[in-house]
């Protein structure tokens, strides 16, 4: 290419490229580095995010997206580096500062108090007066007018914690406008939103970079990143990789560049050989404290050798119905036939005697309920399994031969590092799920239950944990999934069920599925009439 | 119907001289667990304000020097707690119980040390004191039936200290319903991530509760040693500490409900006062002990069954780390 040297390409080759001519960069970051104790999390950084420009950062998890944009957000500071925004040098030690130089953000976890109002809200920490009345009115007028300019529609009386996440994100997109962000950094937006709700994000997006704020997207969807960024930056390791612009190239080159290596998308499914019903569920109800039921009228099958996933947008049930299912959560109504086991609600079975049935569960929260994180690889390797002949001796544990046991499923499973000594908080997300995956799937399970089999599990991982998977089910088992990646479910599951309010509204064939119509049914948008049997595609 | 009227009115004047210091004490819990940090030390604080307002009284003979002394003692052990707490991240209920045994134990060693009365201090004159306000004719409307007495015997005749009580329960509900501090307060304790993000200071603000929390039962303290009795006496807060606190959490950690739970606690303890000795049909008398026991007993049955679901602020007794 072209290449007159100008003063900064010399240090910047390739971001340069993506900068525009006359504007300087919105933020603009030189080696910047971060290490805690021995984690290089940040190692020599360099980025150029042109100014109006939508810019995505994507990375494994891990990779050090979010300790560069923590840094931006002056949650830590660098150990070396140069930040500039806007052309001008600056040090941001506390979020404080990054508001003032014009920085806002959209955390992963949004940052709001559910017990106040959405303008309550959005003026804490930027209130105009000491008394609160006249600042929330002031406040509330322009609110109003931003509301109107980027057509960001949100009720300021409204109490978040009863606002559907999406809105809630609004809320929060509106905060950082009210405090005159001209750059807006999004960590991880979508995690939460169905597709609706994405697409009526990346709508609002684009209005707000038509009206010049800069937008910083960091991801880990590949299709995100192609759907709506200009430039992108890929991180691996805590360095940056490559930057490319969004249009010259494509998923694959993203991904293989994210992971190091190539990564294959499809896996070849085979046909289903499903054979007798393993798990019945007939009429299950569940109350609550309050008047709708947490679970109501539940009724569904899965067979020996079948995936049936189970789609919706989290906190519609599907949690609990693991919950009872895997015998952690009894229930009002109905009744489970759990591998010819009748369970009714006076003949409850408690987790072990369900493990006793030959049904493994690999929970939706691996830290809460998969593993303690404060054990030892091994010890969380036994875990649930604790009382089995293969690890006692007598009234002791047979040590030597847990650790053997623990190695050979590491060796199973490819999980890193291969030391059963490791303290199981220090393993990464993927590795921890491996672990988890690796314990029940031995155990030769006739039916798996698994709830967010991929949930903070990095690209390479997620394939394996799909294979295993889809191998498992070729094997004859019924697997029983729960997942909020739609395409998760779209891509292992045999049979999709879609849960809303408690309910499930809709199950559709899984070759038959697409993500438009299965985003609809998670929102529930045809009204909520649960399925009747005939929709069986 | 005379004699049972007055009865009615006595009862209800002890009950606000015994609420005064569960008030001003469940006030400065509200203030401390708002911001999401745990206070069982409000016992500890209150007694050793309590020691230390009576000591100054004693010495200096001003009542308003004691007061003084004793804010200041129970904001220093206020700030104790938010060292150890907010700075240093420690377990707020050690760190409580820690305050408390130190109040309990050093007020007693001082005491001895300083006024060789078994831990007693020099019973004040009324100089040294906040006495009784007698409001404006008081004794020039006595003869009014029902509205002269109500006026008289319930209203006129309290200390300070008492009307200081009754003012800080709406003030309390003003700052932290009202003002932009108040709204920080509860975001504090709620979500305190939240609050970092918006650029406000999680410790600064937590410190500030603290102390208002101090503040208060400094004001508790000096109320029961120099206003309520005339001299201190060992371990003379007798628990109410943790009364207020539970009638702060009956109040969901709200100003008004707590306080009127803070007026049904004064109210049993008086009740308990009035019932000493007294006959009553069928039963005959009831015991003492019965008696002083009622109010604790009615606590344990009001907390473990009559409050409902109590919901914390939401980042109550946890440090805040800063974390990705």
């Amino acid at each position: 290419m072209v290449n007159p040297v100008t003063d900064r390409s010399t240090v910047l080759p390739q971001a340069e490229k993506a900068s525009p001519a006359v504007l300087p960069a919105a933020i603009q970051l030189t080696r910047i580095c971060k290490s805690f104790g021995p984690v290089r999390a940040n190692h020599n950084v360099n980025i150029t995010i042109a100014a109006g420009s939508i810019h995505g950062i994507i990375g494994e998890n891990g990779a050090g997206k979010s300790t560069l944009m923590s840094i931006l957000y002056g949650f830590y500071e660098t150990d070396s580096g140069l930040i500039e925004v806007d052309g001008k040098p600056v040090t941001i030690t506390s979020p404080q500062a990054a508001i003032a130089v014009g920085i806002g953000m959209v955390h992963q976890h949004f940052m709001l108090i559910d017990t106040f109002t959405v303008l309550e809200n959005i003026i804490l920490g930027a209130e105009t007066s000491t008394l609160l009345n006249p600042g929330l009115a002031e406040a509330r007028i322009k609110l109003q007018k931003l509301e109107d300019e980027y057509g960001l529609n949100v009720d300021l009386d409204a109490m978040i914690g009863e606002l559907p996440v999406g809105e809630q994100q609004r809320v929060e997109i509106l905060k950082a406008l009210y405090r005159n962000a001209r750059i807006l950094i999004l960590d991880e937006p979508t995690g939460v939103l169905t597709p609706q709700e994405t697409t009526q994000l990346f709508r609002i997006l684009r209005a707000l970079n038509r009206e010049g704020v800069t937008i910083v997207l960091i991801t880990h969807k590949l299709k995100e990143i192609m759907a709506i960024t200009d430039t992108v930056s890929v991180m691996r390791a805590g360095e940056m990789v490559a930057h490319r612009k969004t249009e010259a190239t494509d998923a694959e080159e993203l991904a293989e560049l994210m992971v190091g290596r190539k990564v294959f998308g499809t896996i070849d499914r085979g046909t289903a050989a499903c054979g007798e019903p393993l798990l019945k569920v007939t009429g299950l109800r569940v109350d609550s404290d309050g008047a709708v039921p947490l679970l109501d009228d539940i009724s569904f099958q899965v067979r020996a050798g079948e995936i049936v996933g189970i789609a919706g947008v989290s906190g519609n049930g599907q949690s609990e119905l693991l919950e009872v299912l895997s015998g952690i959560r009894g229930f009002d109504a109905g009744e489970i036939m759990l591998n010819g086991r009748q369970v009714s609600p006076d003949h409850l079975c408690d987790p072990k005697a369900v493990r006793g049935l030959k049904t493994a569960h690999v929970p939706e929260d691996r830290h809460r309920l998969g593993m303690v994180t404060r054990f030892s690889a091994q010890e969380s390797s036994i875990l649930g399994y604790q009382d089995s002949a293969v690890y006692n001796r007598g009234p002791f544990f047979d040590l030597s031969r847990i650790k053997a046991e623990c190695r050979r499923l590491m060796d199973g499973f490819d999980v890193r590092p291969r030391h059963p000594e490791i303290l199981s908080a220090n393993m990464s997300g993927g590795n921890q799920q491996k672990l988890i995956l690796a314990r029940e799937i031995d155990k030769d399970p006739e039916i798996l239950l698994v709830g967010q089999p991929t949930r903070g599990v990095d690209i390479g991982a997620i394939e394996f944990i799909h294979r295993q998977l889809v191998e498992l089910r070729n094997r004859g088992t019924a697997v029983l999934m729960v997942s909020v990646e739609l395409d998760e479910v779209m891509k292992l599951s045999d049979r999709i069920l879609v849960m809303f309010g408690g309910r499930i509204v809709a199950e559709v064939a899984g070759p038959d599925a697409d993500e438009k119509t299965l985003g609809l049914m998670m929102a529930n948008a045809h009204g909520c009439t649960p399925a009747p049997a005939d929709t069986h595609a | 119907m005379e004699q049972s009227f007055l009865f009615l009115v006595l009862t209800l004047d002890a009950t606000l001289r015994v609420s005064t210091p569960l008030i001003f004490c469940a006030m400065a819990g509200l203030f401390s667990e708002r911001s999401g940090i745990i206070d069982i030390s409000l016992e500890g604080k209150m007694l050793a304000a309590a020691f230390a307002a009576a000591s100054v009284a004693a010495v200096t003979g001003s009542a308003w020097l004691a007061l003084i002394a004793g804010v200041a003692v129970a904001v220093g052990l206020a700030l104790l707690h938010g060292f150890a707490c907010i700075t240093h991240k420690g377990n707020h209920v050690v760190s409580g119980v820690a305050i408390n045994i130190l109040a309990s134990g050093l007020t007693i060693v001082l005491g001895i040390a300083w006024f060789q009365r078994g831990g007693q201090t020099p019973s004040l004159p009324p100089t040294a004191r906040f006495m009784p306000v007698e409001f404006p004719l008081a004794q020039a409307v006595d003869g009014v039936p029902v509205l002269g007495t109500i006026y008289r015997e319930l209203l006129s005749g309290h200390n300070l200290l008492v009307y200081v009580a009754f003012l800080i329960v709406p003030l309390t509900w003003w700052v932290v319903y009202r003002t932009r501090f108040g709204l920080r307060l509860r975001a504090v304790g709620e979500n305190p991530t939240a609050v970092d993000t918006a650029g406000l200071s999680v410790s600064w603000l937590r410190f500030r509760a603290v102390m208002l929390c101090g503040l208060l039962t400094g004001l508790a303290g000096t109320y029961l040693s120099i206003a309520q009795n005339a001299s201190f006496v060992r371990d003379m807060t007798a628990g109410q500490g943790y009364i207020a606190l539970a009638a702060m959490i009956f109040g969901k950690w709200r100003p008004f409900p707590a306080f009127g739970a803070c007026l049904i606690f004064g109210l049993l303890d008086a009740v308990a006062i009035r019932l000493q000795g007294v006959h009553v049909a069928g039963i005959g008398e009831v015991p003492v002990e019965f008696i002083q026991a009622l109010p604790y007993i009615l606590t344990v049955i009001l907390l473990a069954g009559f409050i409902g679901k109590a919901v914390a602020p939401k980042a109550i007794g946890m440090p805040y780390l800063k974390e990705r």
